[in-house]
């Protein structure tokens, strides 16, 4: 029998595509914190202390195998001059666009990191949690890439115009995210971020043209992350990938992020061997989950993505909705400890 | 000049590659036989349903869609203010809206497709809340609500609008849209929805139904 692992050790295995004692679970869990602390959303956020403290307990309490410094999508718009909205039971989310105007670009300033008070509150979390796990568990940091950061920063609507019919403008505006995004990443493994997430769901072939992609996001990732001193896992949001898979990998990526409007078993084998896949939990449809509903989703992609590594079960975005209930979430746990367990004999 | 039917596949792909140039030449074609009308009828609005189409087929991405639809709606305007003429449906008063946050784009691309098709539809704007909403509908006599949303808590804000509505004693169907709606088939129906649309040529479908069943 397989000698129980540390969470790294177990993530560090399946990352090199081997068998570790189980599949490696990521519940994304964010503001899920607030709810272990009892606590309203903007408290909780309001100290690195508290979000440190809920996601030692969320690991705890699920056996996450990792812990995750995401505050919310929206902080890096707030850091660049944006507001944002707390309401109770929801993610903090993206007030209004701060370019209103395409020429708003020239005069865009890159936030200074040490002079924004929520990207500290996140390094400090992170330096928190580093300290607390050491080496037994990865820190997960996050970052909205370059080219999907405008999506916040000025409308998805006006940003598409801006793509197709302002080249210039649109030139000026990846230079100063991409010096934001890889100055950002690399603050948080500096401050102890085992690894980071580059959020890029604008990349999608769902969202632009595989063509186009190649031509902008693809470019801007391979400049991105060759910049970050750390591994990075690639995320599409909840887009798919299936058809740029083979151009993700030549970002130099080490993992790419699958959604469950894509079937995981065939991304799997076009990453076997070289990246990681990460994914596929419906976290929508997980708000009314029972527990059969919640072991048949884990044992599909259990069967379809878990044989010889490879594999981190995650949700399919990026936070886990307020409304899913500690039940399942445990419930989910259970069946990954259960039936993640290698070898994976019980699959035909 | 070739028949209208025919200019489709050039004129679909003209606007799925922002040829503007391309898509002047084939309007130029159009003008000089005087058949603008027909080709709103006939070219402008079976492309622009396909495209929404092969979108759901994942054949084309959501920027193409977007911009197909701005470019066709530029286009209908151009024509109508030319022809000093009108090809906006008789219909019941409509309204869009993007609920509870600033995520406009798929509310931008449902509002020009359903203009180009000819409904008339009032659009509420963004980040507007249950309160706000129900109150302008109540004022402008709204029987349609086309409400789109990026985010679950949005979504689930639905439920919220319908309670609103049921407390005023006002009769109005709801139709929403969006991210939440398409990862999870059925919540559409667990706020409170009347029906939900994954693309514009379903709500115009949907719509063209209830105007009927609410005439």
């Amino acid at each position: 029998m397989t000698k129980m692992m540390t969470s790294l050790t177990r993530v560090l295995t399946t990352l090199q595509h081997k068998e570790p004692d189980k599949i490696p679970l990521f519940l994304f869990l964010s503001m899920y914190g607030a709810k272990e602390l009892g606590m309203s959303i903007k408290e909780y956020y309001s100290k690195p202390e508290y979000v440190a403290k809920g996601q030692l307990n969320i690991r705890e309490k699920y056996h996450n195998d990792c812990v995750y410094t995401l505050y919310y999508i929206a902080i890096e718009f707030e850091a660049w001059g944006g507001k944002v909205v707390f309401r109770d039971k929801e993610a903090p989310n993206a007030g209004e666009p701060i370019i209103k105007r395409c020429q708003q670009i020239e005069t865009l300033t890159v936030p200074e990191i040490k002079d924004t008070p929520c990207l500290v509150k996140v390094l400090k979390t992170t330096e928190i949690l580093k300290e607390k796990v050491g080496h037994e568990v990865p820190v997960i940091g996050v970052v909205i890439s370059p080219f999907s950061l405008p999506i916040m920063q000025m409308g998805f609507d006006k940003y598409i115009q801006l793509l197709y019919e302002e080249d210039n403008l649109f030139k000026i505006l990846m230079k100063k995210n991409e010096a934001h995004c890889i100055k950002w990443a690399n603050a948080q493994i500096e401050a102890g971020a085992t690894a980071i997430i580059y959020i890029d769901p604008v990349s999608s072939p769902m969202i632009i043209p595989k063509q186009l992609y190649k031509e902008t996001g693809f470019e801007i990732a391979q400049r991105t992350i060759a910049k970050i001193n750390g591994p990075v896992i690639t995320h599409f949001g909840s887009s798919g990938c299936m058809s740029i898979v083979e151009d993700v990998m030549k970002t130099k990526t080490v993992g790419i992020g699958t959604t469950e409007l894509e079937d995981i078993g065939s991304i799997k084998r076009k990453c076997k061997g070289k990246i990681c896949i990460t994914g596929n939990l419906n976290e929508i449809e997980m708000c009314r989950w029972d527990k059969a509903a919640a072991e048949k989703n884990l044992k599909e992609i259990i069967a379809k993505a878990g044989h010889g590594g490879g594999l981190i079960i995650t949700n399919s975005q990026a936070e886990i909705p307020w409304q899913v209930s500690e039940e399942i979430l445990s419930h989910i746990s259970e069946v990954v400890r259960k039936w993640g367990k290698y070898p994976l004999d019980w699959i035909d | 000049m070739k028949r209208l039917g025919s200019l489709r596949d050039e004129f679909e792909t003209s606007i799925l590659e922002l040829n503007r140039l391309n898509v002047m030449r084939i309007f130029e074609q159009v003008q000089e036989s005087k058949e603008e009308i027909n080709f709103v009828n006939d070219v402008i609005v079976p492309v622009l349903e396909k495209i929404g189409q092969d979108w759901e087929k994942g054949d084309v991405a959501l920027s193409q869609v977007y911009m197909s639809g701005r470019i066709c709606e530029e286009l209908i305007e151009h024509i109508l203010k030319k022809l000093s003429t009108s090809h906006t449906k008789d219909t019941i008063p409509i309204a869009i809206v993007t609920l509870n946050d600033f995520h406009t784009l798929g509310k931008t691309i449902i509002y020009s497709a359903l203009r180009t098709y000819g409904f008339d539809l009032l659009d509420y704007g963004s980040g507007i809340d249950e309160d706000t909403l129900v109150n302008k509908a109540e004022k402008d006599k709204i029987r349609i609500i086309l409400i789109s949303v990026l985010m679950l808590p949005s979504a689930l804000k639905v439920k919220n609008v319908r309670e609103r509505l049921k407390m005023k004693g006002l009769d109005v169907k709801l139709l929403v849209g969006g991210a939440p709606f398409r990862f999870d088939d059925n919540l559409w129906k667990n706020v409170g929805a009347d029906a939900m649309a994954t693309s514009a040529k379903e709500a115009a479908d949907i719509i063209l139904k209830w105007m009927g069943e609410l005439a």
